[in-house]
């Protein structure tokens, strides 16, 4: 897209050329090889007897996004909630490999999974704010993880503001959350996660339950909380990853020839402008072209 | 391509089979019919009790206590008895039944079997008559050798038993009301799964869990056999000052007086029946307030 394409009635044009640009600036600026804060090494998710996940390995570059996006049932989104232990919740769920946060395996025997997901904070799918002021909801996290915290208001005052969320809600700081529109709870629900100060921030579909205008908000945010967090998103929304990564992981099922058992597999992970434009795996190219999934 | 068949007028018109075919008519006559029969039975009793014992609504009924003559008896002790009795079943139910629920519902492992077992006989106790927790109540309090049996503790101890598994479902249905998205989300901030419960769960359930005990409590303040069989007396001529004390209650007096000859003790009972009906109505009401007003809305 150019400027000629663009008139003064399309201020949507405008902010598309602007991320466009935005993200070829990025694919510059970031290094050849990701510098990890989080990686996986030979990673399996079982469910009980079946594998849902198998052999993955990545490298989550420090103050990067990266997208895991796949046909349903690839299990990006299994191999999202393994990167926090939110995994542990789904009985028999279990994880073989390495998933390494700065250099230490957070499956590793002696670890708390409390202070795993307060360091690597989760963005659901579907907002989901506490039945409790907006206030509440921001100091929940550091209140419960007992963050030494000088002024909590001006900690929720700063969540906000970096969730841009800010301007819209100081009036009513008290009043209930579910008062909020859709977006504007998901971005309350980012400011929550920011407020615990987390190093990596997992975001599973966090657009899926949005209208287009939340979520081109919530796009420019990802942009905005790059400069301070390690950012994953799982997306069902292909162009969403074309958007606002700067690493995608494309990820598909394989059936087992013997047993017909589907698992996901990792096919192939690298910038996203090379994903997108020069994908080097003949599945990948099909699902970015839309030939599947 | 748009299409341009058009509906004839008669194609919407009533075919016989829709809500006002005859069938329809007969079934919901038959729905109002069984609604009215109910309501009726419930109108002649409470107009029966009303008209029997209105009269005898008189500030004596609440000042007075049990005396051989009609007219010089009042239900005072039995009216204090009571309060005493279900405050006490309160104070040992909610507390326990709260936390049990709880753990079934947000610790137990429901994969093993004795969680499974015991599911399915807290849902078994809510069946079981009432006069059977009597028995249990008694037997316990003779095994630690209590010898007087109709006191307060005891009369409490036995409804306790009565609504504790209604107080266990009650709470568990609120709890389990809440959302797994609400708990997925406080342990993704780091919470513990004990603070995920204290701080986000268990308020979220608070009116859904009041609005059941209430319930239970008013099932409770009716029941008369399981205090009929710790020997409950009929004949108290004194206040209830604390939980060792003797008592009566309004079922228990009502009981008694019916039983009477004389025409003064029906009338008698009949005034407690209403006092006993307005307890109810009145919790009852504060339940569906609570339950309309504090309930969250997912």
């Amino acid at each position: 897209m150019t400027t000629q394409d663009l008139r003064d009635d399309e201020p949507e044009a405008l902010h598309e050329l602007a991320i466009e640009l935005e993200r070829k600036a990025r694919a510059r600026s970031i290094p050849d090889v990701p510098v990890g804060v989080m990686s996986c090494k030979d990673v399996d998710v079982y469910y009980g007897k079946f594998r849902a996940v198998t052999g993955v390995n990545l490298e989550f570059g420090r103050n990067e996004i990266t997208a895991l996006i796949g046909p349903s049932g690839c299990g990006k989104s299994t191999l999202l909630r393994s990167l926090n232990r939110m995994n542990d919740l789904v009985d028999g769920a279990r994880v073989d490999g390495d998933v390494l946060f700065m250099g230490e395996d957070i499956y590793r025997k002696g670890v708390d999974p409390i202070e795993v997901r307060r360091r690597i904070g989760m963005v659901f799918q579907k907002p989901n704010p506490f039945p409790k002021s907006i206030y509440d909801n921001i100091a929940y996290g550091p209140r419960v993880t007992g963050m030494k915290v000088d002024s909590m208001d001006d900690l929720v005052e700063e969540a906000l503001t970096k969730a841009v969320l800010w301007d819209e809600v100081k009036d009513k700081l008290k009043q209930s959350a579910f008062g909020l529109s859709g977006g504007q709870q998901q971005r309350l629900c980012i400011a929550r996660t920011i407020a615990v100060k987390p190093d990596v921030i997992l975001m599973d579909e966090p657009c899926s339950a949005l209208d287009p205008i939340a979520t081109m908000r919530i796009e420019d945010l990802m942009q905005e909380l790059r400069q301070d967090y390690t950012i994953v998103i799982v997306t069902h929304n292909m162009q969403q990853a074309a958007r606002v990564a700067d690493r995608t992981a494309f990820f598909t099922a394989l059936a087992d020839k013997g047993t017909g058992d589907r698992t996901g597999v990792l096919v192939e992970f690298g910038r996203t402008t090379q994903i997108f434009e020069d994908p080097r795996d003949q599945r990948t190219e099909d699902y970015i072209s839309g030939r599947f999934g | 391509m748009v299409s341009t068949q058009t509906l004839k007028a008669s194609d919407l018109a009533s075919s016989g089979r829709g809500e006002r075919g005859v069938k329809s008519l007969v079934f919901m006559t038959l729905l109002w019919l069984s609604l009215v029969i109910a309501i009726l039975f419930l109108m002649t009793l409470i107009t029966n009790i009303l008209l029997e014992g209105f009269a005898r609504l008189t500030p004596a009924l609440f000042t007075e206590y049990p005396a051989s003559d009609p007219d010089r008896a009042g239900a005072r002790p039995a009216i204090l008895g009571s309060i005493w009795v279900i405050a006490t079943t309160a104070v040992l139910t909610i507390p326990l039944g709260v936390a049990a629920a709880i753990h079934l519902e947000e610790f137990a492992d429901k994969k093993r079997w004795h969680n499974r077992f015991i599911e399915l006989n807290v849902q078994n106790l809510a069946a079981v008559p009432s006069i059977v927790y009597g028995l249990l109540a008694l037997a316990f309090l003779s095994a630690i050798g209590v010898q007087d049996k109709n006191i307060v503790i005891g009369g409490a101890f036995a409804l306790s038993l009565l609504i504790l598994p209604v107080i266990i479902i009650a709470t568990r249905e609120a709890i389990r009301s809440v959302p797994e998205e609400i708990r997925q989300g406080s342990l993704a901030l780091g919470a513990s799964q004990w603070q995920t419960v204290w701080r986000n769960v268990l308020p979220s359930a608070v009116p859904g869990i009041a609005t059941g005990s209430i319930l239970a409590l008013s099932r409770a303040i009716g029941e008369a056999a399981p205090l009929l069989l710790l020997g409950a007396l009929v004949f108290v001529s004194f206040d209830p000052n604390g939980l060792l004390s003797g008592f009566s209650t309004m079922p228990i007096q009502i009981f008694n007086w019916t039983g009477r000859p004389q025409e003064g003790f029906h009338e008698l009972a009949a005034a407690t029946s209403i006092v006993l009906l307005v307890l109810l109505v009145v919790m009852n009401g504060i339940a569906i307030y609570i339950r309309n007003h504090f309930q969250t809305r997912w």
